[in-house]
């Protein structure tokens, strides 16, 4: 009885260090990435590239969403707000839900699931062909040529698509609020602009979107480089990109808002 | 003369006759010993076979030379360089004199051949592209590829695979070529393409060439110098010929292929009478 318990508290003490001890690489492997990029002339196309791979490719589904998260907001906003006659009211409701939390919240959740998990995939698969060793041998350091690439590139993507995202969701709920709800439309863009200022609300939104960026593009790119090179293995590393960074982020948002709005 | 090795001379006093010296190599990984206490040298300008049965870290040898691995204990010096202590620029400076073609070939699946030939030219040199052109084109005409350029390695059989592979590795004019089981798999055909293509390349381009392989005749046809490695050591080295009238009954076993002997048929097992008498846990039944 003892000795199984002596056992398990082994394994949680074993465990501890494993965690460490990976969090320990993954930072090392992101000093090594992002420190000495690839001359301008090399890294300026694979960026461009990755940008496109990443972000672009993210457009469809970052606006689709948007659309409807902001349509739905005008709906069940309206709803509440006219209990109080103020539906009026519903743009600044909106615009702050979107830029403040949705925005780079949702951005962030859709991000890791549509790029994080290709990711990590497609750099688990080159682990596994031995593509990552090859370029070692030919003297191409493999974190400078394919992994700095892919984390710049998500680092720009995130506070982009985040922004595109409450945008988009702000036409949305003008769409179900104005035109199909019958609020003024000058009282919701007024009502908006009066209340939603750039520093607080706009910037901290952009902050938060980049925060979430370096961490579901740190957690996907490391999860490929770091994964069992084998089918097992690397169907395990994407569930867990997508699995950490959706904890991560639910996790830093409510850190960082309660840094960024928590003075009451 | 590479375009490479200018820019990393060898240390001055240490062009020696072997390229390549093991002395006492101990690796470990996990809980298991692969190399305990592994010597050996490899020729300058000779194609060196390193032979022995599968599991025995032949590629763990490989990388080792190449420095992706590092050893628990003893040297591992290559041109005169000691692999282990070198900075990580310095590394991979000296990988560009080296050319490894890998088991699997490791082409870029995003790039087409021409584009996984030119990949090291582009990064490594400042050449104009009508140069590149030129060199890559070159490099495909000496595997006999020159007409698969714009085919991508999925649209490449195995063979291919392994040619596109070598015309990559040799882009740079290597000085030296690590081959891992480069016969592994291969029809009879290609199989001598590649036996031809190693010889020729290494009279041709003055290299010195490494191949770990258990594929014994291929090996020994081809090469200078072999040594076979088994549990964890060097149990024979020395020429091909020398090596078939060697008298250790380790070596014989792998040379003739014969099933059992001092390397048995059985893996390790518990008394086969006890096993089937049920007495035992394991296998599918809970014990």
């Amino acid at each position: 009885m003892a000795s199984s318990l002596m056992d398990g508290i082994a394994r949680l003490g074993r465990r501890g260090l494993d965690i460490i001890a990976s969090l320990g690489r993954a930072g090392v492997f992101l000093w090594g990435a992002l420190v000495g990029a690839p001359r301008p002339s090399v890294g300026g196309p694979l960026l461009i590239q990755q940008i496109y791979r990443i972000g672009v490719l993210s457009l469809a589904i970052v606006i689709v969403s948007g659309l409807f998260i902001g349509m739905v907001l005008a709906l069940q906003g309206y709803t509440i707000l006219s209990d109080f006659g103020s539906e009026s009211a519903i743009g600044q409701m909106i615009a702050l839900t979107l830029l403040r939390e949705l925005g780079p919240v949702v951005t962030a959740l859709l991000f890791a699931g549509r790029a994080g998990s290709a990711l990590t995939a497609e750099i688990g698969l080159m682990k596994a062909t031995e593509q990552l060793s090859s370029m070692e041998m030919m003297g191409v350091d493999p974190l400078r040529r394919v992994m700095a690439p892919r984390l710049w590139a998500g680092f720009i993507s995130m506070p982009v698509l985040a922004l595109i995202f409450s945008v988009v969701g702000v036409w949305g709920g003008m769409l179900v609020g104005v035109e199909w709800l019958g609020v003024f439309e000058g009282s919701y863009w007024g009502n908006m602009q009066a209340s939603v200022t750039f520093a607080d609300d706009v910037l901290n939104g952009l902050v938060k979107s980049l925060v979430f960026g370096v961490a579901c593009t740190w957690i996907a790119v490391y999860q490929g480089y770091d994964c069992v090179p084998t089918s097992a293995g690397i169907s395990a590393a994407t569930t867990r990109t997508v699995v950490f960074s959706s904890l991560m982020v639910l996790g830093l948002d409510f850190v960082l808002t309660a840094v960024m709005f928590g003075s009451f | 003369m590479s375009y490479c090795s200018a820019k990393f001379p060898v240390v001055a006093g240490m062009a020696d006759s072997s390229y390549i010296l093991l002395d006492d190599v101990v690796f470990t990984r996990g809980n298991r010993r692969i190399f305990d206490g592994v010597s050996l040298s490899v020729p300058r300008g000779r194609v060196t076979a390193i032979m022995g049965p599968s599991g025995t870290g032949k590629t763990t040898l490989l990388r080792l030379i190449g420095g992706q691995l590092r050893p628990d204990s003893g040297r591992v010096r290559v041109n005169g360089h000691d692999v282990p202590s070198l900075r990580r620029k310095d590394l991979y400076r000296l990988r560009e004199g080296m050319g490894m073609l890998f088991q699997s070939g490791a082409l870029f699946t995003d790039l087409n051949v021409f584009e996984n030939v030119a990949f090291p030219l582009r990064v490594h040199t400042r050449l104009p592209d009508d140069m590149i052109r030129d060199i890559v084109l070159m490099k495909l005409e000496a595997v006999g590829l020159r007409g698969a350029r714009d085919l991508m390695p999925a649209e490449l059989s195995g063979g291919m695979t392994r040619r596109v592979a070598l015309a990559r590795s040799i882009a740079l004019d290597p000085d030296l070529i690590l081959y891992d089981e480069p016969f592994a798999g291969q029809d009879p055909i290609a199989m001598g393409v590649l036996v031809k293509l190693i010889r020729e390349l290494n009279a041709t381009m003055g290299l010195t060439s490494v191949l770990v392989s258990h594929d014994v005749p291929e090996s020994l046809s081809i090469a200078d110098h072999a040594c076979i490695v088994s549990d964890g050591r060097v149990i024979g080295e020395g020429t091909p010929d020398e090596l078939r009238k060697h008298t250790s009954p380790k070596v014989r076993q792998f040379l003739n292929g014969d099933p059992d002997g001092p390397v048995p048929f059985h893996y390790p097992a518990p008394d086969a009478q006890a096993d089937w008498g049920g007495t035992l846990g394991g296998g599918s039944r809970r014990g």
